[in-house]
């Protein structure tokens, strides 16, 4: 279906090709995932299969991609759009229309269908997503995971044979991912589409898939079934990092298959406990009471109590649309609170003046990109030192302990996402705050770079920071924090040390507690220590 | 009782403009206000309950603003006329140069008077174009234009959603920047992300709609593409000169003659240009006897208006005069009045809870 013969692509004034001398062949109905680190070249990779590369993204390809016989040098993206269907990493900014069922035929109506049968395959998109009661409503007012599908039913109306998915369930909460994963795999099963799908939060996709594409950075990609490719990537979910640990081959890719095998694990580990550092009492540095956040006549939070000590990294978790993000607006004193108090060491940041407030709370938004606005890192540092009143180069200490290396002369729109959130913790960092928030901050961080930002979030903890972050990585919030805060509806309904919170939900579970349950491990690292 | 439904957008348009160049034709302050009384009924009568529809209020207001700013303008740069002055503010000397321009200085009731009909005119014409947008989803409008257009109309359909979406943006650094305490180059710390964030928007919005198919095309020959374009100019140039002609009233060649000929001309560039673009439109609004009978309501009342004699719709400031109301211009606007039943309710939006 999709054959790549000795494909690279070069783009103006690199110095080495994204991809260099590819040579695949994708089959029909395979659900292919697209693995590798940040920068490794999925998005070329993804852009190369429509002819986004080079048509769109300039660039120069060499070699032949060919697409159902269509060979993409001849065919821009517009005339490849029957047979590939691709959803980009976030579907609001890729709707064209203001409601789903003009979304849904959008596509066909540039391609020519004739009316009766639009009418028809409208109808049977919307079933077949599962989005028939949301046909009239306006997109932007959908949850994250009913836009997802909205974003993929809007290409399979003009019945593509292949389906390119970028990121699907990156920003979405455990439970909408599982409906966005259901119906590709549904597509795959049903309707033999191929699908070619790209993710970070490869725990999700991984047992799903047929072929693993891997992109080890040099250009070059692996390509087999995804127990033998995993045995040697440097990005893999935790559930194949644990069999590699414990040896098992092949390597499981599903919780059922893990479990399987993991009798023997369970019983060396049994008369083990996780080695974990106690959570010690410590003073409260943030004190909530009955917060209560309401937009117009919609409550977002409803009676928070809350309190935050130094030194212990809590998470915030719940579904898209639980009042996360409201809270910790609330919390910092910059959002809407219309009731309750907040007391940061005797202030109320909601009543303080802006300067005052961040050396008591500070707060890195969702996209980190909004505090930034000059034209190198170097530059961004010292403005931060002159806001915070710190001595001049305290950003940059700060930023190069966060993390080394990043160049002071480089734009900030041209570091990864990592060193961008690194930035703008160590700018917010610079207020000294005792109160650290953090609002989704692993979105778009691949393995190695969350692993990188929990031992960042360690760092923070011991100098004796309270550092609440606001997430749906259940993996991350495994490694990286010793409490969870579970809202939902605006209210607390679980608060208390990760392991009991996170074990026992079928939707906050880690993998390896799935996997070990009922023995309450949380990482791979956590076993690692026990078997040494 | 008639299934609820949006009548077809192109026809609120030519209803309201047809209003609109009756309000022009006409300084009577009696008919005005029945114009405006007319537009308002039929908004208030046959509008749904989407955002657009909310925007007759902004209308009204720009009319007030209008009027208002009219006459003060009067009074600001009145000057003596000879009619009967109510008040006399000091006048502020200006200097040589701008001779004859008196500022303030006597009012005379002729001014006050003259600046309330123009503005009120205005004012009825601003209304007409608020009830068409009130009344028809603009967007709807766009998906109607013919196939030579579509591509305009991609364009503004893109901009009508790209400008909540910078509201939005705007917002949410604003109240980020409050999280940095960020002083002084206020403008550019808004700024610089707000427009980065714009620019990854649009980008990713074009490369989704190259996926999906848009700017697919056949091919024209230079020579055939040239002509579209010379038709479809000329054709709006005619256009653009008949409007000027039949609303100056001083009617001769340049004014119903040259607008049907700039239509003619137009259309012919529009057909030949559909037959480029290959497309077709999903559930379009279809044109039924509602339609047909909106439409036929403004264009009565218009013509009706041109028919009568010029002189016999002024109502002159100068001296001042009672207002009569001309039989048959009220009648016409009357007519106007039937689509307020004559259109079919609007359906309601779909709730937005799910």
């Amino acid at each position: 279906m999709i054959e790549f013969s000795q494909v690279s692509v070069t783009y103006e004034g690199a110095a080495r090709p994204v991809l260099r001398d590819v040579d695949l062949v994708i089959e029909e109905g395979e659900l292919c995932l697209v693995a590798g680190r940040t920068g490794a070249g999925k998005s070329t990779f993804l852009g190369a299969i429509n002819g986004l590369v080079p048509h769109f993204t300039g660039g120069k390809l060499a070699g032949r991609v060919l697409v159902d016989g269509r060979d993409t040098a001849t065919h821009p993206p517009r005339e490849l759009a029957s047979v590939v269907g691709v959803v980009g990493q976030d579907p609001l900014a890729g709707f064209v229309t203001d409601t789903v069922e003009e979304e849904l035929a959008y596509a066909m109506e540039q391609l020519a269908v004739a009316p009766d049968v639009m009418r028809k395959r409208v109808e049977e998109t919307l079933d077949l997503m599962g989005i028939a009661g949301l046909r009239h409503r306006p997109l932007r007012t959908l949850s994250g995971g009913q836009q997802q599908r909205v974003a993929i039913g809007s290409v399979l109306t003009a019945h593509p044979r292949v389906l390119v998915l970028d990121e699907p369930t990156s920003a979405l909460d455990p439970t909408a991912a599982e409906e966005v994963l259901a119906t590709i795999t549904r597509l795959v099963h049903d309707l033999g589409t191929t699908v070619v799908v790209a993710e970070h939060r490869m725990e999700r996709v991984a047992q799903y898939a047929d072929r693993l594409l891997y992109l080890p950075g040099d250009g070059s990609i692996g390509s087999g079934t995804p127990s033998d490719v995993f045995a040697g990537t440097d990005v893999a979910p935790p559930i194949v990092e644990l069999g590699r640990l414990a040896g098992w081959s092949p390597l499981p890719l599903s919780v059922r298959d893990a479990r399987r095998k993991a009798g023997p694990l369970r019983e060396r580990l049994a008369a083990a406990e996780p080695a974990r550092k106690p959570i010690r009492p410590a003073d409260t540095v943030l004190t909530a009471r009955g917060v209560h956040v309401r937009y117009g006549r919609v409550p977002a939070v409803r009676g928070v109590d809350l309190e935050l000590r130094r030194g212990e990294v809590v998470a915030l978790m719940g579904r898209n649309g639980s009042g996360k993000s409201s809270l910790l607006w609330a919390l910092q004193g910059s959002g809407e609170r219309s009731a309750g108090s907040v007391d940061v060491l005797g202030l109320d940041p909601g009543t303080a003046r802006p300067r005052v407030a961040r050396s008591r709370v500070g707060l890195v938004p969702q996209t980190p990109g909004d505090l930034l606005y000059l034209d190198s890192v170097g530059a961004e540092c010292r403005q931060a030192d002159t806001e915070s009143g710190a001595a001049a180069g305290t950003t940059k200490a700060l930023l190069d302990r966060l993390v080394p290396g990043v160049d002071p002369a480089a734009h900030p729109r041209d570091l990864s996402e990592g060193q961008r959130l690194a930035l703008v913790l160590a700018v917010q960092l610079a207020a000294a705050p005792p109160v650290v928030l953090l609002d989704e901050p692993t979105r778009g961080l691949d393995y190695p770079a969350k692993r990188h930002f929990a031992d960042v979030l360690a760092v923070l903890a011991a100098d004796g920071h309270a550092v609440l972050l606001a997430t749906h990585d259940v993996e991350f919030v495994a490694t990286a924090a010793a409490r969870v805060v579970v809202l939902a509806e605006g209210e607390i309904v679980a608060d208390g040390p990760t392991a009991d919170v996170v074990v026992s939900s079928p939707a906050f579970a880690p993998q390896v507690a799935k996997v070990l349950a009922p023995q309450e491990w949380l990482t791979v690292d956590e076993v690692a220590q026990a078997l040494r | 009782m008639r299934d609820a439904r949006a009548l077809h957008p192109g026809a609120w348009w030519v209803w309201a403009l047809a209003l609109a160049v009756a309000a022009s034709r006409t300084t009577n302050p009696l008919l005005l206000a029945l114009v405006i009384a007319v537009a308002g009924f039929v908004v208030v009568n046959r509008r749904g309950d989407a955002p657009w529809a909310l925007a007759f209020r902004v209308y009204v207001w720009v009319a007030v603003v209008i009027v208002a700013s009219r006459v003060l303008f009067r009074i600001l740069v009145g000057g003596e006329d000879g009619g009967h002055v109510l008040f006399t503010l000091p006048t502020i000397p200006l200097p040589a140069a701008a001779a004859g321009i008196e500022l303030l200085g006597p009012t005379s009731a002729e001014e006050l008077l003259g600046g309330f009909y123009d503005g009120l005119r205005l004012a009825a014409i601003v209304l007409c174009v608020g009830a068409a947008n009130a009344l028809a989803n603009p967007k709807r409008l766009l998906k109607a234009v013919p196939g030579a257009l579509a591509e305009v109309s991609t364009a503004v359909t893109v901009a009508l959603s790209v400008a909540p979406q910078l509201v939005e943006s705007v917002h949410r650094v604003r109240r980020a920047r409050r999280l940095r305490a960020a002083r002084g180059r206020g403008l550019r710390g808004v700024f610089v992300p707000v427009l980065a964030d714009a620019m990854d928007r649009s980008l990713a919005l074009a490369a989704a709609m190259d996926s999906r198919g848009y700017g697919r095309r056949g091919h024209l020959a230079p020579k055939v593409r040239a002509l579209i374009a010379v038709c479809v100019l000329s054709g709006f140039a005619g256009v653009a000169v008949g409007i000027f002609g039949v609303l100056d009233g001083s009617a001769g060649w340049l004014g119903v003659p040259m607008l049907v000929a700039g239509l003619v001309v137009a259309g012919v560039g529009f057909v030949l240009g559909g037959r480029r673009i290959r497309r077709t439109a999903y559930r379009p609004d279809p044109w039924r006897l509602p339609e047909t009978l909106v439409v036929l309501c403004g264009v009565l009342a218009c013509v009706a208006v041109l028919v009568v004699p010029p002189a016999s719709l002024d109502t002159p400031a100068n001296p001042p005069t009672w207002p009569t109301l001309p039989p048959l211009p009220v009648v016409a606007v009357l007519i106007a009045l039937l689509p307020a039943w004559l259109a079919p309710r609007p359906a309601p939006v779909a709730e937005v809870a799910s």
